[in-house]
């Protein structure tokens, strides 16, 4: 600002710092601008400090687990959606997924299978519903919205005959049941190892670039050459792998096999959970990591609603509410980041 | 006339009942920059369709720097150094422009685990960017935050920077203001005086681009009518011939009108 100089004239360190100051003040508001991640974190601080202040045994270490647990596989569901959405799609059938692996981790144990390859096994039966999502999605040509709900339908149909309906008991011995998901500690460095390394293939890999590409410009990414239906079934078989992985870790950690567990619920929550993050519908833009603290934020809101008694039904009133206030603020900053083109 | 690098001979293309390209017969020289101009629906994208080998023709021969060829695919055109910059220009806005700049064509390491090597693509795109003179803010600005001038100089800059011997560039100027239409008409007299790159220019605003033409060749329903040097041609006389084909247009709806 030149004008400033010339009014006060001060010495010329001062002028140097105050305008050091204004930078690093500039900086820190453009880091909140272009940083989807850092507000969602900020507001599951304000959060955490809330509930804390209000219920000290929101932190205390039972309830932090609990919270964890809770947080931790919709996270791991969430990274999946989020590379789906952002090829400008989305994947309804995951949470059924989540339900449908474990029976088959269980059927396959049974049948003599040792656990280890069971969980492969279940795994790769998520996989084979990725494949067909993918294929209706990419070769038919149906909306994933459309085909996705459709596969909702029918493994949840799938899980509830093979299962008669009934719950079973996985019985794992302890070093499987610890190693996927039996503990807290377990289900967290999942949801974390699962972020982190997903977040690293979003910005930093080929498979991520070319994700963005296929969402952000369909035609466009074609025209360079990008093989964009192999990208999208690349994700959509991710996703429904992840569904499964966190279907089984919360098998091992319940140590019980629901039929009705998951479900369109934890779907939804993790859709949500992208949303919050900062992951837009519209396809081409994402954040892993946002995604993860969109699921924790869920995870301490309803946590902490809980702990200080506030009843579900009110809990969902204020979830719909925090997804319709993010994503207007998620308008807001994009118009912001548009407007200010020479930032 | 210098080397030739690219011809068609009476290349023919219908769809169905529709003649879209009947008999077209056209050349490129080397460093050459040409004007394809006509009406829409005169047969020019399906002219620069056949060149880019997303269509077949029905019939006709395709001559590549002398030899006969058929392409196969749009990615053979391309293995062959021909590249179209089409209207949406391919380019990705949530990415910055050196991303997109190397898009499919990145550099990587590790393997199989193909990690971006950012740092070889930023610097690179930047000195050949400012080699070509395409003025951007930087090369980590994301393409939604150019201008559509740029956002086009971008483009042609990466056909060229991809190896490209023939650049087929499908409505440069299109909804662009005179400021706008510079960049991108600059960045083609500057290659054009480099001369390693022929050029096709597909318009039907033929004032904008003129200038920086060497060759008109005039597309009037599905064939070739005009072929010459801009310098024994004038934005007035295909501005004539357009004018006189309108009229007739006009005549014969009146006709089928009775």
């Amino acid at each position: 600002m030149p004008g400033d100089e010339v009014d006060s004239l001060p010495p010329r360190q001062q002028a140097d710092r105050r305008a050091k100051h204004r930078n690093l003040a500039r900086r820190a508001w453009l880091f909140l601008l272009h940083s989807r991640e850092a507000s969602i974190a900020i507001a599951a601080i304000l959060l955490i400090i809330y509930f804390w202040s209000t219920a000290p045994a929101f932190l205390s270490l039972g309830n932090v687990a609990n919270l964890a647990e809770y947080a931790a596989t919709t996270a791991i569901i969430a990274a999946g959606e989020v590379l789906v959405i952002i090829c400008a799609e989305v994947d309804l059938s995951a949470g059924m997924v989540y339900a449908l692996a474990p029976f088959v981790m269980y059927f396959a144990h049974e049948a003599g299978v040792p656990y280890v390859f069971a969980i492969l096994l279940a795994l790769i039966a998520a996989a084979i519903v990725g494949v067909i999502n993918g294929f209706i999605t990419v070769v038919l040509e149906i909306p994933s919205f459309i085909t996705t709900l459709g596969t909702l339908f029918m493994i949840n149909g799938f899980t509830l005959t093979i299962s008669n309906g009934y719950p079973v008991q996985p019985q794992g011995t302890p070093l499987v049941t610890n190693l996927f998901g039996g503990n807290a500690i377990s289900q967290i460095s999942w949801a974390i190892g699962v972020t982190l390394v997903l977040q690293f293939v979003l910005v930093k890999t080929r498979w991520g670039l070319h994700t963005i590409a296929t969402g952000g410009n369909p035609l466009g990414a074609a025209e360079v050459g990008i093989k964009t239906g192999r990208i999208k079934m690349g994700n959509f078989i991710l996703c429904s792998v992840l569904g499964g992985l966190a279907g089984v870790l919360d098998a091992f950690r319940i140590s019980s096999i629901d039929p009705l567990a998951g479900g369109t619920d934890i779907m939804f929550m993790a859709i949500a959970s992208s949303v919050i993050g900062g992951t837009l519908l519209t396809g081409g833009s994402g954040t892993i990591i946002g995604a993860f603290l969109g699921a924790a934020v869920l995870g301490i809101l309803k946590n902490g609603f809980t702990l200080s008694g506030v009843s579900a039904f009110t809990f969902d009133m204020i979830l719909g509410a925090a997804i319709l206030i993010t994503m207007v603020i998620n308008v807001r900053l994009s118009q912001l980041r548009a407007a200010g083109r020479e930032v | 006339m210098s080397e030739e690098v690219l011809r068609t001979e009476h290349v023919s293309k219908s769809f169905g009942r529709v003649t879209a390209l009947r008999d077209a017969s056209i050349r490129l020289a080397k460093g050459e920059v040409l004007g394809l101009l006509g009406d829409n629906g005169a047969g020019k994208s399906t002219l620069m369709k056949i060149l880019t080998g997303f269509h077949k023709p029905d019939s006709g021969k395709l001559y590549f720097q002398g030899n006969e060829i058929s392409l196969r695919s749009v990615s053979h055109a391309r293995s062959l150094g021909i590249e179209p910059v089409y209207q949406d220009l391919a380019l990705i806005n949530e990415l910055s422009v050196y991303r997109n700049m190397f898009l499919q064509r990145e550099i990587m390491y590790g393997g199989i685990l193909r990690i971006l090597d950012d740092g070889a693509m930023r610097e690179r795109a930047r000195d050949y960017l400012n080699q070509m003179g395409v003025n951007i803010p930087s090369v980590d600005v994301e393409i939604s935050k150019l201008s559509g001038g740029q956002r086009q100089a971008i483009a042609v800059a990466r056909s060229v920077y991809a190896n490209a011997k023939i650049l087929l560039l499908d409505e440069p100027t299109a909804a662009m203001g005179a400021r706008e239409s510079a960049i991108i008409l600059d960045l083609i007299r500057r290659l054009k005086e480099k001369g390693e790159v022929s050029i096709i220019i597909v318009a039907h605003n033929y004032a904008h681009i003129f200038d920086v033409c060497d060759r008109v060749n005039l597309l009037q329903k599905g064939e070739i009518t005009f072929d010459r040097s801009t310098k024994e041609t004038s934005v007035e006389e295909l501005m004539n011939l357009v004018l006189h084909e309108l009229r007739s247009a006009r005549q014969s709806v009146r006709l089928a009108g009775r």
